[in-house]
């Protein structure tokens, strides 16, 4: 805990809340520092607001009230500034949302698209572009398919293209959101590792939302518990107890899935 | 108790029954009002026409091919105004669909403009278009590619446009989080997906832009409709036979060459 508090802070939310159009509130005014190379968890059922949460750190949901605050640009306003931000910020997604009929090199490729005017990315890429994708696939383990077409790839696969793509922009923090929720339990682990070790080795910030209570435990630096649009828990893996995970699927009414997952991973 | 709620259920589905008959019988009723006002019931009409038919069809027997060098150069033209209609549809329906699709719209507003100039513009039959177009820039080709290119980015703008709207919105937010602006999101995200699909309304829209050159060289906008015409007005119609022939070889042709064009985007 006090290893965190030491950390710089990567990214800041303030007083931050979401109302979506059609009245329903899925934030609860929120305010977080994010520390500089740590590996965050928000771990919550479906529905909690994990997912709004985690939108509204790059401005893919806007934010009804409150403020996104980075190190290197202060508050993010306008689009320029959030254009800017979403550069150096990969976001891997649940559905991976690769181009399917498209190779994974070329999905890779659309990481680049913040780097570069509306013109420039017209002509084609130059040859240092391409290394820096093939690079991005290559520390997937994924060099040898990419050429293949995306959707040719298995589920693990095409996850492992989503997080290239995210790579390939060099950023300096990731959001996950729920990337390994359509995923089978060994594959998940796996992603989920591979994630890990690069944001490890690179010293990238990760947010990654989960719903599955061990691989928090197993991976998270620090878990933010969220439950109905409110965080309910926030700290280090070990003080995960039985009492937090009650406060974190208490709140909406959890699936049947989350209740035996809870079941499962509670000793 | 059981069985007044089965009573209950074979009365409701009686009644289904009863609206469905209804509603089958009215609309046969239209039909059969549709040929009648038609003239379809006239049989003294038939009586007649069915001899004149038949001697029209001894006339065009033989077909007459002898002049069948002089259809090369106009059957060229046709071929020619097919494809020059096409690339114009093209560049003018791809940036109109850009603004009528919902997903890449400019403005929700703008969206609804550009939906009614396409369906005004596909509204205006081509013939009409023909006709006044030979009348601002003279007889040949060129007024009937403007005829044909201007009713078909009604048409293909619209397919354009509903294509677009189709495509997954989820590789779009993904390049929208990669911070691409507006133009490289459709430039790299939306257009990749739907490509194909493009592709397969321009090559269908090419194979009907040659059945529809023929007609409009009927209104003197150039092509082989023109000899067609010309043949039917000096009643010569074993030639009139040969250039349907002629044409109808020529649209197999054409079809069957852009439906395996179309396969090979599959």
């Amino acid at each position: 805990m006090n290893d965190q508090r030491d950390r710089a802070v990567a990214l800041r939310l303030i007083a931050a809340g979401v109302v979506y159009p059609n009245g329903t509130r899925a934030l609860h005014s929120t305010s977080l520092d994010f520390a500089e190379g740590a590996f965050t968890v928000l771990l919550g059922p479906s529905g909690a607001g994990k997912s709004t949460l985690l939108r509204s750190l790059n401005g893919l949901v806007p934010l009804s009230e409150g403020h996104v605050e980075t190190s290197r640009l202060g508050v993010v306003r306008g689009t320029r500034g959030w254009r800017e931000h979403r550069r150096s910020t990969g976001m891997v997604f649940q559905q991976h949302q690769l181009i399917g009929r498209l190779t994974a090199f070329a999905n890779v490729l659309t990481g680049r698209l913040g780097h570069h005017s509306t013109l420039r990315s017209l002509l084609p890429l130059s040859p240092a572009e391409k290394h820096l994708a093939l690079d991005a696939l290559e520390r997937v383990g994924l060099l040898e398919f990419a050429l293949r077409r995306a959707d040719q790839l298995s589920g693990g696969q095409q996850q492992r293209v989503g997080i290239a793509r995210a790579l390939a922009q060099a950023p300096n923090l990731i959001l996950a959101d729920e990337p390994v929720a359509s995923l089978d339990p060994a594959t998940s682990e796996r992603v989920l590792a591979l994630l890990h070790d690069i944001c490890r080795q690179d010293g990238l910030s990760a947010i990654v939302s989960l719903h599955q209570v061990d691989l928090a435990r197993q991976f998270a630096d620090r878990i933010i518990g969220i439950g109905g649009g409110r965080v309910v828990f926030d700290g280090p893996p070990k003080d995960l107890d039985e009492a937090a995970i009650r406060r974190i699927y208490g709140g909406t009414a959890p699936t049947p899935v989350h209740a035996t997952r809870i079941l499962e991973t509670t000793p | 108790m059981s069985g007044t709620m089965q009573q209950g259920i074979l009365a409701a589905e009686r009644a289904d029954g009863r609206r469905q008959a209804l509603l089958v019988a009215g609309v046969l009723a239209i039909c059969v009002a549709a040929l009648a006002i038609t003239g379809f019931f006239d049989a003294q009409r038939f009586a007649e026409g069915i001899p004149a038919l038949a001697q029209l069809g001894s006339e065009m027997f033989p077909p007459d091919f002898s002049r069948w060098q002089f259809w090369m150069r106009p059957l060229l033209d046709t071929l020619a105004m097919s494809i020059a209609g096409t690339i114009l549809a093209v560049i003018l329906s791809l940036p109109l669909a850009l603004l009528a699709a919902p997903n890449t719209t400019l403005h929700p507003a703008l969206g609804h403009v550009t939906r009614l100039v396409l369906s005004f513009l596909r509204s205006v039959p081509e013939l009409i278009l023909g006709i006044i177009f030979v009348a601002a820039v003279g007889f040949g080709a060129l007024p009937g590619v403007l005829a044909l290119a201007l009713h078909s980015v009604g048409m293909v703008g619209k397919f354009y446009a509903e294509a677009i709207e189709h495509a997954d919105p989820r590789p779009v937010e993904a390049a929208r989080a990669a911070g691409a602006t507006r133009v490289q999101v459709i430039t790299k995200a939306v257009l990749p997906q739907v490509l194909p699909q493009l592709a397969d309304i321009t090559i269908y829209r090419w194979e009907y832009h040659f059945r529809a050159s023929t007609v409009l060289g009927i209104v003197g906008a150039g092509g082989i409709g023109f000899e067609l015409i010309a043949a039917l007005r000096l009643i010569a119609y074993d030639q009139v036979a040969a250039i349907l022939i002629t044409i109808l070889a020529c649209v197999v042709v054409v079809d069957s060459l852009g439906a395996a064009l179309r396969r090979r985007l599959k």
